[in-house]
């Protein structure tokens, strides 16, 4: 056993060395200010982000290393992902500060659990391995749960932490009992030695497809699919709203990532069977989110069910990939359903980030009435809502119409038509509660006529993602292009 | 004549399944918790039989040990009413029974299929002198050291939340501060105050040195 090890290579994973050294720095650091200097941490947590940006970006060169005995992947599609998600988590550390910063909750363990969850979706994304997985997964959702919690004296903020927490330990046991059953039948949990055995056909498919079973359930809760959905609507609502712009955004990329991971690199050869259990969470998703959404008056609810659906449609892209034996679609709906992901968490990460704008010190934007008149109030941030309202309700030449579009390509070239209309009908039914809050805030008069403050780089950042909901949505092959290209050099 | 090991299985697993079973029908919570203890320990029993020693230690150390003591503080400092938790018990039964036990049922056609079954199973065992322990420390700094990595990150995650959500600076406590009581002055407690002395000094209000 000794014989065969290999010193692991650690070049490729360099990214995750530093940000676990910062995070450890930061801790210490954060520990010697005092409270008025709380800005040290934001500004060293931005740079650490920035900083493993820069990394992985040189680091970047294309080829398929594996290393730490097959447990750690270095491709393109995660140089890509781990770009996207520091990109997010940035943003999400930019629009959070002045919230926090008003209500006393800007500590310094906010920015840690922040870059320790970044470093759980970063390993989630490079996992090679079943167990890299799960503990990539535990490191994200934990400091999740407490980052829920963050604001202890709110009693909604603790149920919805309780919440998140039971049914997430929950979901890691049936994730876990599926792997269990992935080990029992090919006797290793590296994903490419899972292929292997699949592909030789030694593995027994009965015990296999009950793993699936499993493991399809707790992806599936960890995405928001129906039905493991009953925690999204609580936690987005419960949740303090910059925690809910992280789970809302970065986390499903990461998601993306494990399923991708699991169900396509590990167990493709059981696609005829997960690619139905993903059908149904779809179907169920994309109909129950687009409908409970209509009767929210919470914006912040209203984009829990709108999350559901969404993910109902990546899942769609996720679904489509092969026809019997025939794998031609594949690239196309995955990459279809990766920049689903993508588009999605630009679009969530700027609705949020208007929430997070408008409220200010004891009083939170989170009631549909809080948009009334907010052309009035601010004509530029309304016009960034309504880009990032549109797209998420599908209206062409927005980055949401492409994503919508390119998954509805993939599920009929897939040859689910009826499917396809299915999921055309009710975005249909969805676009109005997104035009319900273009409608508030053009056509009403403000309940509210305080003026909007936020600091200059808040507003910066906002006008960006506001711009690239637009323009991703009048030149769509650029990121198109890019998911697909990743994805070819690395399935 | 069953073998020793077979007639120590069946005990073990006799005692274990009657402590789980009233760990969840235990009135009293602190029952429910020491009898969680006993299949504890003869979960840990059956692991030595199947010569997985360090789990078995482990077992005992960290869930005995540690987390079952510390669980028994809390049962014992909370006062749960739990009658009051299972007042629905009954009218829910019924269906959580159904439920529960067809999905027992659906498991146990796949697992207790040929595939799992004891023949399949390598039942070799070990020469004398070969450690578990060293195997598994082995495997644990080579092969498997990323995950191992990532468990101690997980841990420091669970310390660093924990802190937050506990640590609490409350205003209305009351500190010493040694440094300041050492560095006091006589200037900094004694106020001496000059009184003319021909006026009635009215009770209670004379300020005075000590």
């Amino acid at each position: 056993m000794l014989n065969n090890f290999v010193t692991p290579d650690l070049f490729p994973v360099i990214p995750e060395i530093f940000l676990l050294t910062m995070a450890c720095v930061i801790l210490l650091v954060d520990a010697f200010i005092g409270n008025g200097k709380r800005w040290i941490t934001s500004f060293l947590t931005l740079l650490t982000l920035i900083g493993c940006a820069l990394i992985t970006y040189l680091t970047m060169d294309g080829q398929v290393v594996l290393t730490f005995s097959n447990m750690f992947v270095d491709d393109l599609l995660a140089d890509f992902l781990k770009l996207m998600l520091y990109l997010s988590m940035i943003v999400v550390v930019i629009y959070s500060r002045d919230w926090l910063a008003a209500r006393q909750l800007d500590k310094g363990e906010y920015y840690l659990l922040v870059l320790f969850a970044t470093l759980g979706m970063m390993v989630m994304i490079s996992a090679a391995h079943f167990l890299s997985i799960y503990l990539g997964l535990e490191l994200m959702s934990l400091s999740l749960y407490a980052l829920v919690a963050l604001d202890r004296d709110s009693p909604k903020a603790t149920e919805a932490a309780m919440k998140y927490f039971i049914l997430g330990a929950l979901a890691s046991g049936l994730l876990l009992y599926g792997m269990s059953m992935v080990y029992g039948a090919t006797g290793t949990l590296e994903i490419g030695g899972v292929a292997q055995a699949l592909h030789l056909g030694v593995a027994n498919k009965t015990v296999l497809v009950f793993g699936l079973v499993f493991i399809v359930s707790g992806i599936a809760f960890k995405l928001g699919a129906v039905p493991f959905h009953m925690w999204v609507p609580d936690v987005y609502q419960g949740a303090p709203t910059p925690i809910t712009l992280l789970i809302a955004s970065a986390p499903k990329l990461a998601a993306f990532a494990m399923a991708l991971r699991m169900l396509v690199y590990g167990l493709f050869e059981l696609a005829e069977h997960w690619q139905q259990m993903l059908l149904i969470l779809a179907v169920l998703s994309i109909a129950l989110g687009n409908l409970a959404a209509i009767a929210q008056t919470n914006i912040k609810r209203m984009l829990a069910y709108s999350t559901i659906s969404h993910m109902g449609f990546m899942l769609l892209g996720l679904m489509s990939g092969t026809v019997g034996a025939d794998r031609h679609f594949a690239l196309n709906a995955y990459s279809s359903a990766m920049y689903y992901s993508v588009a999605y968490v630009l679009m969530s990460a700027g609705a949020f980030g208007v929430i997070l704008l408008l409220s200010r010190a004891g009083y939170d934007a989170e009631h549909l009435e809080d948009f009334k008149g907010l052309n009035q109030r601010s004509p530029w941030f309304a016009a960034v809502m309504l880009a990032i309202m549109f797209s998420m309700a599908g209206v062409p030449f927005f980055v949401g119409f492409f994503a919508k579009f390119s998954v509805l390509l993939a599920a009929v070239d897939a040859g689910h038509i009826a499917v396809a209309v299915f999921a055309v009908m009710f975005s249909l039914i969805g676009a109005f509660y997104y035009l319900r809050v273009v409608k508030l805030m053009y056509f009403d008069a403000p309940v509210d006529a305080a003026p909007i403050v936020a600091s200059p780089d808040m507003r910066f950042l906002l006008s960006l993602n506001g711009a690239a909901v637009a323009l991703f949505g009048i030149f769509p092959d650029a990121l198109m292009s890019l998911c697909t290209y990743a994805l070819l050099r690395s399935l | 004549m069953m073998e020793f090991k077979t007639f120590v299985f069946y005990v073990l697993s006799a005692i274990m399944l009657v402590a789980a079973m009233r760990v969840i029908t235990a009135r009293n919570p602190v029952h429910a918790v020491l009898f969680l203890v006993l299949s504890f320990f003869t979960a840990a029993g059956l692991w030595m039989l199947l010569e997985a020693e360090f789990l078995a230690i482990v077992l005992i150390m960290v869930y005995v040990g540690a987390v079952m003591v510390l669980f028994l503080f809390v049962v014992m400092m909370l006062d749960i009413d739990i009658e009051r938790l299972r007042h629905r018990f009954w009218s829910y039964l019924p269906l959580g029974a159904m439920i529960g036990l067809l999905m027992v049922a659906e498991m146990a056609l796949v697992l207790s299929g040929k595939y799992f079954s004891t023949e399949v199973l390598p039942g070799q065992s070990m020469p004398a002198g070969y450690s578990n322990t060293k195997e598994l420390g082995h495997l644990l700094f080579t092969e498997y050291v990323y995950p191992f990595e990532l468990a101690s990150v997980i841990l420091l995650v669970g310390i660093i939340a924990a802190i937050m959500l506990t640590l609490r600076q409350r205003k209305d406590s009351k500190y010493q501060y040694p440094l300041e009581q050492l560095a006091v002055k006589r200037n900094d407690r004694v106020r001496l105050v000059k009184m003319p002395s021909n006026k009635e000094p009215s009770a209670g209000q004379g300020e005075q040195s000590s």
